[in-house]
């Protein structure tokens, strides 16, 4: 019956060739259907049904009153609400710009240092940055909370020893200091998946196009600026989306370093924090779990996921067939 | 061109250099003030212990109850991982070669979940596992562990699937071997190295996660590593000594995996990302 794929002119043998390619579908289908199933009932379908349910209340875990829009007038405008979840939203944008300032340029700049394969000990540089990466994030935020402690902490020893005693500060416990301080951390944590993106990305960068502007004359730095970024412009973009995720879902860093509440006084609490208080642990001072709400909170991340995703397959995709070619 | 010692290179190599400093001295300050005892901790944070004590250890593996923990997340991790593959390279194997509009339409379905963090459907996950009897159960952190891989073990196998020349398939099919006997004897050891690559790229998310535990695991029975942690540092934030241990407990198997393959790691964890 198989012979039909050789030879299949032959009228008789035309019916064979459907009766086995039905047979073929329905074994794929069969292969389908496990992950299928685990994907939509574990996946697909509580984000969509988490969504439905920002459009109810009730108490204890299942919301059955449907109560329209009400939920989303409570977080807007509900002064109890609306200051936490804004003061969150701007936090967690805060949060991302540093990612990107910090993180991603630095993942730039180590991942062109890298792509010199002359370079001696490439390889252990390399696997050094993305050490950090591999580690739970609530250890290494926890590692850095006692290293910022600012009494005993190791930082502002060092800062003593080397005479700057007087940039010690209490890093984690400054209203204004604690944001930017843990946005330092996570981006020392993840630096190396630009990192690797980058370097990635130089490195389908073919090495004549730099040549041959060396030949012209062009300075290192020229090349860079002119030759190397422009046609990086699609991995930016990925790193950027990915940062974007990333960053809207941060949870552990701020449970590790300051607490669920976003300590002190809420200046680091960002979206997923704060989505965690309402929705789970109970938010001061109702400190009951809203599932209404919480939905609510989590549907506004979602679409401000949506409209950074949508930015980014609109804008952010260019240049890919210059980086193929 | 670029000569060992120019100008340019030993530049490089003090950025280099000063970065690795920025990211090692952390980690050795956590693994060696881990065995020396508390007052030294202040008096000489950064060099060798003069006095060493696993005290710290010894506590966290037996009153911390990790001996527990870290059979728990082997479990969770195992278990989610040898799932994700089988699922995955199942469906992958259909998506590859089934080409209808129907199979595109589900591809995009299941990699349109690596746009979306699972986490913003926990309040109805917390529902799901709560009616399935599964909260406080290692059982309930699995399925979401699979779900949450699908997405990335379907895109990065189809896409290794569908680049293994099909006369190889072709080939055993003319023999007369059925779909499964294709994707047992021919597909599944050609795609090794990409299995290794969704091995690492769950891996991690799943042993460092904390996210699920936190909501879903009150039990003691059944903490994870990572929850563990969490819960022991809360009580040792003073003692140092303690507090450090169990950080470096739970930070040493994946430091020594990563040290032993970092380069696949490194591939691993930014295949997906790269190939997006």
């Amino acid at each position: 019956m198989a012979n039909s794929v050789l030879a299949p002119a032959r009228a008789s043998e035309q019916v064979e060739i459907t009766r086995w390619d039905v047979q073929r579908r329905r074994t794929w289908v069969l292969f389908l259907i496990p992950a299928l199933l685990i994907y939509t009932i574990f996946m697909a379908f509580p984000l969509f049904n988490s969504m439905r349910l920002s459009f109810y209340q009730g108490q204890g875990l299942t919301p059955d009153r449907y109560v329209g829009l009400e939920n989303y007038v409570t977080l807007f405008t509900n002064p109890l609400w609306r200051d936490r979840f804004f003061n969150a939203v701007g936090n967690t944008f805060v949060f991302f710009a540093i990612h990107m300032l910090v993180q991603n340029t630095l993942g730039l700049l180590f991942a062109t240092l890298l792509s010199n394969t002359r370079l001696f000990g490439r390889n252990v540089y390399r696997a050094i940055i993305f050490t950090p990466a591999t580690m739970s994030v609530l250890v290494t935020g926890f590692l850095w909370t006692l290293i910022l402690n600012p009494r005993w902490g190791m930082l502002n020893q060092v800062l003593e020893w080397i005479g700057l005693g007087a940039l010690a500060r209490p890093w984690l416990g400054d209203a204004n200091l604690a944001l930017p301080t843990i946005s330092l951390v996570s981006s020392w944590q993840w630096v190396g998946l630009p990192t690797m993106m980058f370097l990635a990305g130089l490195l389908t960068i073919s090495d004549e196009l730099s040549e041959a502007a060396r030949v012209d004359g062009a300075s290192a730095w020229q090349i860079f600026w002119r030759i190397k970024l422009p046609l990086l412009r699609p991995t930016i973009g990925i790193v950027s989306v990915l940062t974007f995720i990333g960053n809207f879902n941060a949870f552990d860093v701020i449970f590790a370093m300051a607490g669920a509440r976003g300590e002190p006084a809420y200046a680091t609490d960002l979206l997923a924090t704060f989505f965690y208080r309402t929705a789970i642990a109970g938010e001061h001072p109702v400190a009951q779990p809203n599932m209404g709400l919480g939905a609510a909170v989590a549907t506004c991340t979602f679409l401000i996921l949506l409209t950074g995703v949508s930015l980014w397959l609109r804008f952010g995709r260019g240049g890919e067939e210059t980086l193929a070619g | 061109m670029t000569r060992r010692f120019s100008p340019g290179m030993i530049v490089t190599h003090l950025v280099l250099l000063a970065w690795s400093l920025v990211v090692l001295i952390p980690v050795w300050t956590m693994l060696i003030n881990s065995i020396k005892p508390k007052r030294e901790i202040f008096r000489n944070p950064f060099g060798l212990p003069s006095e060493v004590t696993l005290d710290g250890y010894s506590n966290a593996w037996t009153a911390g109850r990790f001996d527990l923990y870290f059979r728990n997340s082997i479990i969770v991790s195992v278990v989610s991982l040898l799932l994700i593959l089988l699922l995955g390279s199942l469906a992958a194997y259909a998506l590859a070669n089934w080409r209808s509009r129907l199979s595109n339409i589900l591809y995009i379905y299941f990699i349109a979940g690596l746009m979306i963090p699972i986490r913003l459907g926990t309040i109805n996950l917390f529902q799901i596992i709560q009616s399935l009897g599964l909260t406080d159960n290692l059982l309930g952190l699995i399925p979401i562990y699979v779900a949450m891989g699908m997405p990335i073990a379907t895109f990065v196998l189809t896409s290794f699937i569908r680049s293994v020349p099909a006369e190889l398939s072709d080939a055993a099919r003319i023999d007369g071997a059925s779909e499964w006997r294709v994707y047992l004897s021919v597909i599944l050891p050609l795609i090794r190295p990409a299995l290794a690559t969704v091995t690492i790229f769950n891996l991690l998310p799943i042993w460092n996660d904390l996210w699920f535990p936190l909501i879903f695991i009150r039990n003691q029975e059944a903490r994870t590593v990572t929850l563990g942690v969490s819960l022991l540092f809360g009580q040792y934030q003073t003692d140092w000594t303690r507090a450090l241990a169990a950080l470096s407990m739970a930070a040493v198997p994946v430091l020594v995996a990563y040290l032993l393959m970092s380069s696949q790691f490194i591939k691993g964890l930014t295949a997906g990302a790269i190939k997006g």
